[in-house]
């Protein structure tokens, strides 16, 4: 009896770890996506392209990460884009205009989009700047310092190992990069559902008032997650840096529109307190093997982006009627 | 009576509702005259709001027949039931806070004129309307802003310049204070003079009496009673809603200690809601407050609590000054509040109730800052268990009935063994069997030895629960009663000083 319970208790717990809550509806579209495709095209189904879309990924991924924190409190980051822009214009400046060491340089393109993202939210908690304009703003100005610190050129000569951490698969498969974005996946996932803080995010985005009468501090959190998602989009900046082998302002112009499409395909409810990043991961995914799969079959870009569109409308659409019934 | 020889307004025969295989109405059959008041009464779950619904067309009915002025009525959607005359006042309040308040007594049906809203005509029907309702605020006015008390009026001036023969009001009074009350009750008897039906939904049985003509129980989707006269003792009119007979609503109360918990003193409002506020309250005592809604009530626990900044004055715990600045000061200090708003400021209604709990204890489910997602629920069931909350910590709070869901709030709390405990209006549209629970509750707390204070707009409750009573008015503090001295006279008198 006691064996059977224990059994159960350990049970329910590993399946509570790996379960993706809302996100089924998503999880079941992503899989006859690759169902398709692996009928459709001879060469979608294997290891090798799997990576690719890995590799495709990791910027998206890693900016939508922090877009679910950002949407989960009930907000709304524009600045994204820019402010990977920024972050990337920061490294080139440092490392190749200024020599310093990369260490250094990866610190400094960070701390710079963490400022960016502390004013974001200091505007909205201090300010009571609707989070939708502080960004919007945001977004204009991290763009606008990202072409002053060069004005406007692009930054090439970074150190070679740069962007072979990009290239090289360690172990025949994880690049660097790649590497990066499933660390961050697992920490924050990790950090919504077992850390305070994390739980925090629900209360907050479920109704600012309870938690703030629940005692939790929701200035400061709201603060926060504006700043992490700040530094992750600059985290992003610097992978993409790595890929590309060079910097240049005009980097991740709509893709905070790319970020914010993601987590709602993952079921993240805009109006904040439900959904997760493992649904994020799960819209990333969705997005990043559509785009694959659609080039390999040779549709055109313009008529990718109608389909992503639809996409959108599809996720929500089924997400909302499952909930109605 | 009032029925006697005349032909009913509306009739409702073997009306039927169900929900895919759960039927929650059973048969109901239900006359209404032109000219009364019929009180529905029931607790919560008992079917009330669906059949006011069904009547006020927001829901089709599974079967049965409606009559209505002699025609047979089966309103499709409110739309209809409105061109028909019947207008229903919600419990919720559907008020569009952006715009004026005459643009939402006329939302949907704007006087016109040269194909332009006509404001002018608008704004002095509507001026009209508020009026008739004693209530002296500009037409033009926001309703963002506007106490719940007002927006209550202003929903009851809408249906009135609605010209329905039959208004179905639910829970008008939930937010009024005794003056609001009575100017409300003014005005259903001139609605009743001109011939108007009236359904009156509420739980304030002392009301029931003063304004119903006929009473109709329910319970479990049955009409289990009807009375011919509204003249009745309290205890048979609960006796029928609950379907068994009770005991006596407020447990004795206990003499408290004579250690001073907490002392206010000096307290004031920046904005002037309340000033110059002094009291304390001892350990182990029930510290009622009661005055007219907009007497600063709220706002003063709301300070008290950390909730709401100070412009002045101290909060000492202890004999220790701990003036909070924020819930989570207070909170640390052991000062909790269970806020007025159940659902706006009390829980989360798409969380589940074990989330709801779990996130003002996450000390109690957490190690090191990691949540332990099973300690989350059996924290959440023991906390339910304790307090015979009906459900488990999976449900969603808005699943739950107001009572269950006041119990949660409450329960939230008490895993912290908080040394103050301050309830703004606990018992607010929550039904008569749930009430006396949450008297247990509060009883419970104080013979644990923690300092109660509870607000309440009820004077009945408050005179019943509380060891003494403070009453304000205008933001003065105008007295404090002992419970000897304290009764309906003496409180009113203080609370319109």
């Amino acid at each position: 009896m006691t064996v059977t319970a224990d059994h159960d208790v350990g049970k329910s717990r590993l399946l509570e770890m790996v379960s993706i809550r809302g996100a089924t509806g998503p999880l079941i579209g992503l899989l006859l996506l690759c169902v398709f495709l692996s009928i459709a095209t001879d060469s979608f189904l294997s290891f090798r392209n799997f990576l690719n879309i890995l590799d495709q990924i990791t910027v998206l991924g890693i900016m939508a990460v922090g877009m679910t924190f950002v949407i989960l409190i009930g907000g709304i980051d524009l600045s994204v884009g820019s402010v990977l822009a920024l972050s990337m214009m920061v490294l080139g400046y440092l490392n190749v205009e200024a020599g310093m060491p990369m260490a250094i340089a990866i610190s400094g393109a960070l701390l710079a989009s963490a400022v960016a993202g502390a004013v974001s939210g200091l505007l909205i908690t201090a300010f009571r700047i609707p989070a939708f304009i502080a960004t919007l703003a945001m977004m204009s100005i991290a763009r606008g310092v990202a072409n002053m610190i060069t004005n406007g050129s692009q930054i090439i000569g970074f150190p070679a190992w740069f962007n072979m951490g990009a290239i090289i698969r360690y172990g025949g498969f994880l690049t660097m990069t790649v590497a990066v974005m499933l660390i961050v996946f697992t920490v924050a996932t990790l950090y919504l559902r077992y850390r305070e803080g994390g739980r925090s995010l629900y209360a907050i985005g479920g109704n600012p008032e309870v938690a703030r009468l629940a005692g939790i501090n929701v200035q400061r959190t709201t603060v926060l997650v504006y700043v992490a998602s700040a530094v992750l989009s600059g985290l992003a900046g610097v992978l993409l840096a790595a890929r590309l082998d060079a910097v240049q302002p005009s980097s991740g112009v709509a893709y905070e529109l790319d970020a914010i499409a993601a987590v709602v395909i993952g079921g993240t409810s805009l109006s904040g307190g439900t959904g997760g990043v493992v649904g994020t991961i799960v819209g990333v995914l969705i997005i990043g093997v559509l785009r694959n799969g659609l080039n390999l079959i040779g549709v055109s870009p313009f008529l990718q982006a109608v389909i992503i569109g639809s996409v959108i409308v599809l996720a929500v659409a089924v997400e909302t009627i499952k909930r109605r019934s | 009576m009032t029925s006697d020889g005349r032909s009913p307004i509306l009739t409702l025969r073997n009306i039927h509702k169900s929900y895919g295989p759960i039927e929650v109405l059973h048969g109901i059959d239900m006359d209404i005259h032109a000219g009364e008041v019929v009180a529905l009464l029931g607790e919560n779950g008992a079917g009330k709001s669906t059949l006011s619904n069904i009547i006020s067309g927001t829901v089709l009915p599974s079967a049965g027949t409606m009559t209505w002025q002699g025609a047979s009525y089966a309103p499709a959607n409110p739309r209809e039931a409105i061109d028909a005359g019947v207008g229903m006042i919600h419990q919720e309040l559907l008020l569009l806070p952006h715009l004026t308040i005459a643009e939402n007594i006329f939302v949907g049906r704007y006087p016109m004129k040269h194909g332009r809203v006509d404001r002018r005509e608008m704004e002095s029907r509507a001026h009209r309307g508020l009026e008739r309702l004693g209530l002296d605020i500009s037409p033009r006015q926001y309703v963002e802003g506007l106490s719940t008390a007002s927006q209550q009026l202003i929903e009851i001036a809408k249906a009135l310049t609605l010209n329905a023969k039959l208004l179905i009001l639910d829970e008008p009074t939930a937010a009024l204070g005794g003056e609001e009350t009575k100017l409300l009750f003014k005005q259903i008897e001139r609605l009743k003079s001109e011939g108007v039906g009236i359904v009156y939904i509420s739980h304030r049985l002392e009301e029931i009496k003063q304004i119903a003509d006929r009473i109709v129980v329910m319970r479990d989707g049955h009409k289990v009673q009807e009375f011919d006269t509204a003249d009745l003792p309290v205890r048979t009119i609960v006796e029928a809603m609950v379907g068994r007979s009770m005991e006596q609503m407020f447990p004795p109360l206990a003499v408290p200690d004579e250690e001073t918990v907490l002392e206010v003193s000096n307290f004031s409002s920046p904005s002037g809601r309340f000033t110059d506020v002094n009291f304390s309250v001892r350990k182990g005592e029930i510290f009622g407050i009661a005055g007219l809604i907009g007497a600063g009530r709220t706002e003063l626990v709301r300070a008290i609590a950390g909730a709401d900044p100070i412009r002045s004055g101290s909060v000492r715990l202890n004999g220790r000054d701990i003036t909070p600045n924020s819930p989570r000061d207070a909170i640390r200090n052991g000062i909790v509040l269970v806020p007025e708003d159940r659902k706006l400021q009390g829980v989360i209604l798409d969380h589940s109730i074990a989330e709801n709990i779990a996130y003002s204890n996450f000390e109690s489910v957490a190690t090191a800052g990691w949540i332990r997602s099973h300690r989350v629920r059996e924290f959440a069931d023991k906390s339910i268990r304790k307090f015979g909350v009906k459900g488990t910590g999976r449900q969603k709070a808005s699943e739950m009935s107001g009572g269950n869901q006041q119990k949660v709030v409450i329960a939230k709390w008490l895993a912290r063994n908080p040394r103050v405990v301050l309830l703004d209006e606990p018992t607010r549209g929550i039904d008569v069997g749930a009430r006396s629970s949450i008297y247990e509750i509060i009883h419970a707390l104080a013979a644990d030895g923690v300092a109660v204070i509870v607000v309440s707009s009820d004077l009945e409750e408050v005179l019943g629960v509380s060891n003494r009573i403070l009453v304000m008015a205008a933001g003065r503090q105008t007295g404090i009663l002992d419970r000897d001295e304290a009764n309906d006279v003496s409180v009113m008198e203080l609370a319109t000083a």
